[in-house]
C-alpha cells in the first residue's frame, strides 16, 4: 500500500544523513565560532520547512516570512531584554527597571504589551501564538476573498515592509533600527558563553528535527494531499466539498509558526534581534534558500539554508558587492533550470545512479552466492 | 409560478434565474424543474448558456437574480463547498483531476469524510475508504491503475476518474458537462455504459452535443437558446419542434 510508512527509504537516508551531519560531524569538527554560525544558518531552515508546506505543497508563495521570523525573534528578545533590564542592572537610568532604549526615548513606564514578557512560559506561548494569530488574520482577509498567487505574494511583501517601518519608527517601544540588543540571560542562564552556545546549538537541532517530523506528519495526512490538489486544481477541491480558504489559512499559519521558532532561536544564537531580519530582503532570501534546496523537499529546505548561507558568508567576505548579484543569479538559475532545486537534482540524477549501483551490486552478490553455493552441492 | 409552492417531488427548482455579465444576459429569466431520479439533458447551440446554468447551480458563478432550490434549500446563498455537501456534484468540461496524485488519492479526496482542516489531519485510510475506492475504481475501469499518477492517464481515463470522484461523493444531483467530448468511439461506448450504471438512484443534469447519446439516456430534454428555454419535453417532442430544428438541429 502507498504511504504506509512514515519515511520511505530515501527519506530515511536523508533523515539519517542530516542527523549524522548536525549531531556528530559539525559539532566535532567545527570550533564554537563556526558552530554558532551554523546554528544561525539553521534558524533559516525552520522558515524553509514552513515554506515547503505553504509554497511547495500548497502553492502559496509568501514573500513575507521575515514578518513571522521577526515576530518570533522579537518575542524572545523582549523576554531576554526584560531579564537584562533588572532594577539592579539599570540603576543609572532615570527610570530603572525598563529597557535602556525606552529610557533613552523618555519612556517612564513599561508599555502594556511588554508586561507579559516578564514570564518565561507566556513568552514561549507568545512565540508560537502571536505569529499564528497574525497569519490567521492575514490569511483570512486574503484567502476568504480569493486573493492568491502573485497578488498574495505582493501583499505579504508589503506587510514585511510595513512592519519594518513600524519597528523602526516606534523606537521607544521596539528599539528602532538597532533592534533589541545587549541580551544576556535566559531564565537566569548566561547565553553568551561558549558552553551556552554549544548547548543552544543542540537545542536548536533537536527542535529542527521536531519540526521536520511535524512537517512530514502534515505532509502524509490527507491534508498534505489536499494541499497538492489545491495547488493544481483549486476548483476541483472546492467542488469536492472542501473550503479551500481554510486549508490555505492552515498552511500559511503552520509556515508562520515554523518561521517564528526559527526567529526565536535566532535571537538566542545571535544575541540580538533587529528589523533587518524582518523586511523585504531577508524575506526574499528565505524564499531563495528554499528554492535552492528544493521547494518540494523538507530536507532540501534544510540543505538550502545551510549551503546558501555558507556561500553567503564565504563570498560576501571576499566579494561584498558581487554577492547580491550572485544570489539573484542563483535564484534565476534555479527557477529556470532546476525548478525542484538541489533535492530535484538529487532525485533525478543522483538517486537513480545509486539505485542502479545497489541493484547491480545485489545481483552480482546474488550471482556470487549461486557461484559459491554450486561447489557445495 | 411562485417560489416555495413547488410540489415536493422536485429535487431541483430553478426559477427566474438571471445572470448578466456587464449587461449581457447569459441566462435570462430561466425556470425549470428536475424531479427525483430524472435524467435531464440540456442541449443548445454554442453560447446558449448551458455551462453557465451548471456554473450557477454549483455556485461557481453568482446569479444576478432568481432562485435555485435544491430539496427546499436555497443554493444561491451557499458557498461552493456547502453546495457540494448539500448533495450536488459537478463534473467539468475539461477533465480536472489532480495530476500529481495517484488514482487512489484522487478518489480518496472525494470521499465524503474529513472535509474540515482538522478532519483531514486526523483522517484515517480505513477499510471503509479502501473498499469504496476500490469499488468505484472498478466501475470506472481503473482498478488496476490505483497507484498510477493521474498525469499518466489518457484523456478518456481522466474523464472517467473525474466521474469516479463524483461518484464517491454520492451526490443526489449529478451535473455532467459534455462527458463524452473528445473521447474515442470505444471510450464513448464504455462511458455510456458507465453513465447508465451510475445514474440510477439519483438525478442527473447533462450537457451533451452527441444526439445519439442524448437519445439513449435522456428522460427529458431542455433546449436552451440565448439564455432562454426554446423548448422542453421528451426527445421526440423536442426533435419535432420547428423552433428547435431552425436554430439547432437543422444546422
Amino acid at each position: 500500500m502507498i504511504n504506509s510508512r512514515f519515511f520511505n527509504r530515501s527519506e530515511l537516508l536523508g533523515f539519517l544523513a542530516l542527523a549524522v551531519l548536525l549531531f556528530l560531524i559539525l559539532p566535532l569538527s567545527l570550533d564554537i565560532f563556526r558552530l554558532n554560525l551554523v546554528a544561525k544558518y539553521l534558524t533559516y531552515a525552520f522558515v524553509g520547512i514552513g515554506l515547503v508546506l505553504c509554497w511547495g505543497y500548497g502553492g502559496i508563495l509568501s514573500l513575507g516570512q521575515g514578518v513571522f521570523f521577526g515576530l518570533g525573534g522579537y518575542c524572545m528578545a523582549m523576554y531576554l531584554k526584560l531579564e537584562a533590564s533588572s532594577v539592579a542592572n539599570t540603576k543609572i537610568q532615570s527610570t530603572p527597571g525598563i529597557p535602556d532604549f525606552m529610557d533613552w526615548n523618555q519612556l517612564t513606564a513599561l508599555p502594556f504589551f511588554w508586561k507579559p514578557f516578564h514570564s518565561f512560559p507566556i513568552t514561549l506561548l507568545a512565540i508560537l501564538l502571536v505569529p499564528a494569530f497574525f497569519a490567521l488574520i492575514i490569511g483570512a482577509a486574503m484567502f476568504k476573498r480569493r486573493v492568491g498567487g502573485v497578488y498574495f505574494a505582493i501583499i505579504t511583501q508589503a506587510i514585511a515592509a510595513i512592519l519594518t517601518i513600524l519597528i523602526v519608527g516606534q523606537q521607544g517601544y521596539t528599539g528602532g533600527i538597532n533592534g533589541i540588543t545587549d541580551l544576556r540571560t535566559l531564565h537566569g542562564w548566561d547565553i553568551r558563553t561558549d558552553h551556552a552556545k554549544f548547548i543552544l546549538y543542540f537545542v536548536e537541532v533537536v527542535l529542527l528535527f521536531g519540526c521536520i517530523v511535524a512537517a512530514q506528519f502534515i505532509r502524509l495526512t490527507k491534508l498534505g494531499r489536499i494541499l497538492v490538489a489545491m495547488r493544481e486544481q483549486e476548483d476541483r477541491v472546492r467542488f469536492s466539498g472542501y473550503s479551500v480558504a481554510n486549508f490555505k489559512i492552515f498552511a500559511f499559519c503552520a509556515a508562520a509558526v515554523f518561521a517564528a521558532i526559527g526567529g526565536a532561536m535566532f535571537t538566542l544564537e545571535v544575541g540580538f534581534m533587529s528589523p533587518s531580519f524582518v523586511g523585504i530582503v531577508p524575506s526574499i532570501e528565505m524564499v531563495i534558500y528554499t528554492a535552492v534546496g528544493g521547494r518540494m523537499s523538507i530536507f532540501g529546505a534544510v540543505w538550502g539554508a545551510l549551503l546558501v548561507n555558507f556561500a553567503k558568508t564565504s563570498l560576501s567576505e571576499s566579494f561584498p558587492q558581487l554577492w547580491l548579484f550572485g544570489l539573484g543569479a542563483l535564484f534565476i538559475a534555479v527557477v529556470l533550470a532546476f525548478p525542484n532545486g538541489l533535492s530535484g537534482i538529487w532525485a533525478d540524477h543522483v538517486q537513480p545512479r545509486i539505485d542502479r549501483l545497489l541493484a547491480s551490486r545485489k545481483s552480482k552478490s546474488a550471482a556470487g552466492m549461486i557461484a559459491d553455493g554450486a561447489p557445495a552441492e | 409560478m411562485l417560489v416555495g409552492h413547488q410540489p415536493k417531488d422536485f429535487l431541483l427548482a430553478v426559477s427566474g434565474l438571471t445572470v448578466s455579465f456587464d449587461g449581457f444576459k447569459a441566462v435570462n429569466d430561466l425556470s425549470f424543474y428536475v424531479e427525483e431520479n430524472e435524467i435531464r439533458v440540456i442541449i443548445g447551440p454554442n453560447g446558449a448558456g448551458k455551462t453557465t446554468v451548471l456554473d450557477l447551480i454549483c455556485g461557481k458563478t453568482r446569479a444576478t437574480s432568481g432562485s435555485i432550490q435544491f430539496r427546499g434549500q436555497e443554493l444561491t446563498k451557499l458557498r461552493e463547498n456547502e453546495i457540494v455537501q448539500a448533495g450536488v456534484g459537478r463534473k467539468f468540461q475539461t477533465p480536472s483531476v489532480f495530476e500529481d496524485l495517484t488514482v487512489f488519492e484522487n478518489l480518496e479526496i472525494s470521499f465524503p469524510r474529513g472535509r474540515t482542516v482538522f478532519g483531514s489531519l486526523t483522517f484515517q485510510r480505513d477499510d471503509t475508504v479502501k473498499q469504496r475506492v476500490e469499488e468505484v475504481a472498478e466501475m470506472i475501469f481503473l482498478k488496476d491503475r490505483l497507484n498510477t499518477y493521474a498525469d499518466q492517464l489518457s484523456h478518456g481515463q481522466k474523464q472517467w476518474l473525474e466521474i469516479g470522484m463524483l461518484l464517491i461523493q454520492d451526490p443526489d444531483l449529478l451535473m455532467l458537462d459534455e462527458p463524452v467530448a473528445g473521447m474515442s468511439v470505444s471510450e464513448r461506448a464504455k462511458t455510456a455504459e458507465l453513465l447508465n450504471r451510475i445514474i440510477k438512484d439519483r438525478s442527473v443534469l447533462v450537457i451533451e452535443h452527441d444526439m445519439k447519446f442524448v437519445e439513449d439516456i435522456a428522460h427529458k430534454v431542455t433546449v436552451l437558446h440565448q439564455g432562454q428555454i426554446l423548448s422542453e419535453g421528451t426527445m421526440e417532442h423536442v426533435k419535432n419542434d420547428p423552433k428547435v430544428i431552425e436554430v439547432y438541429l437543422g444546422h
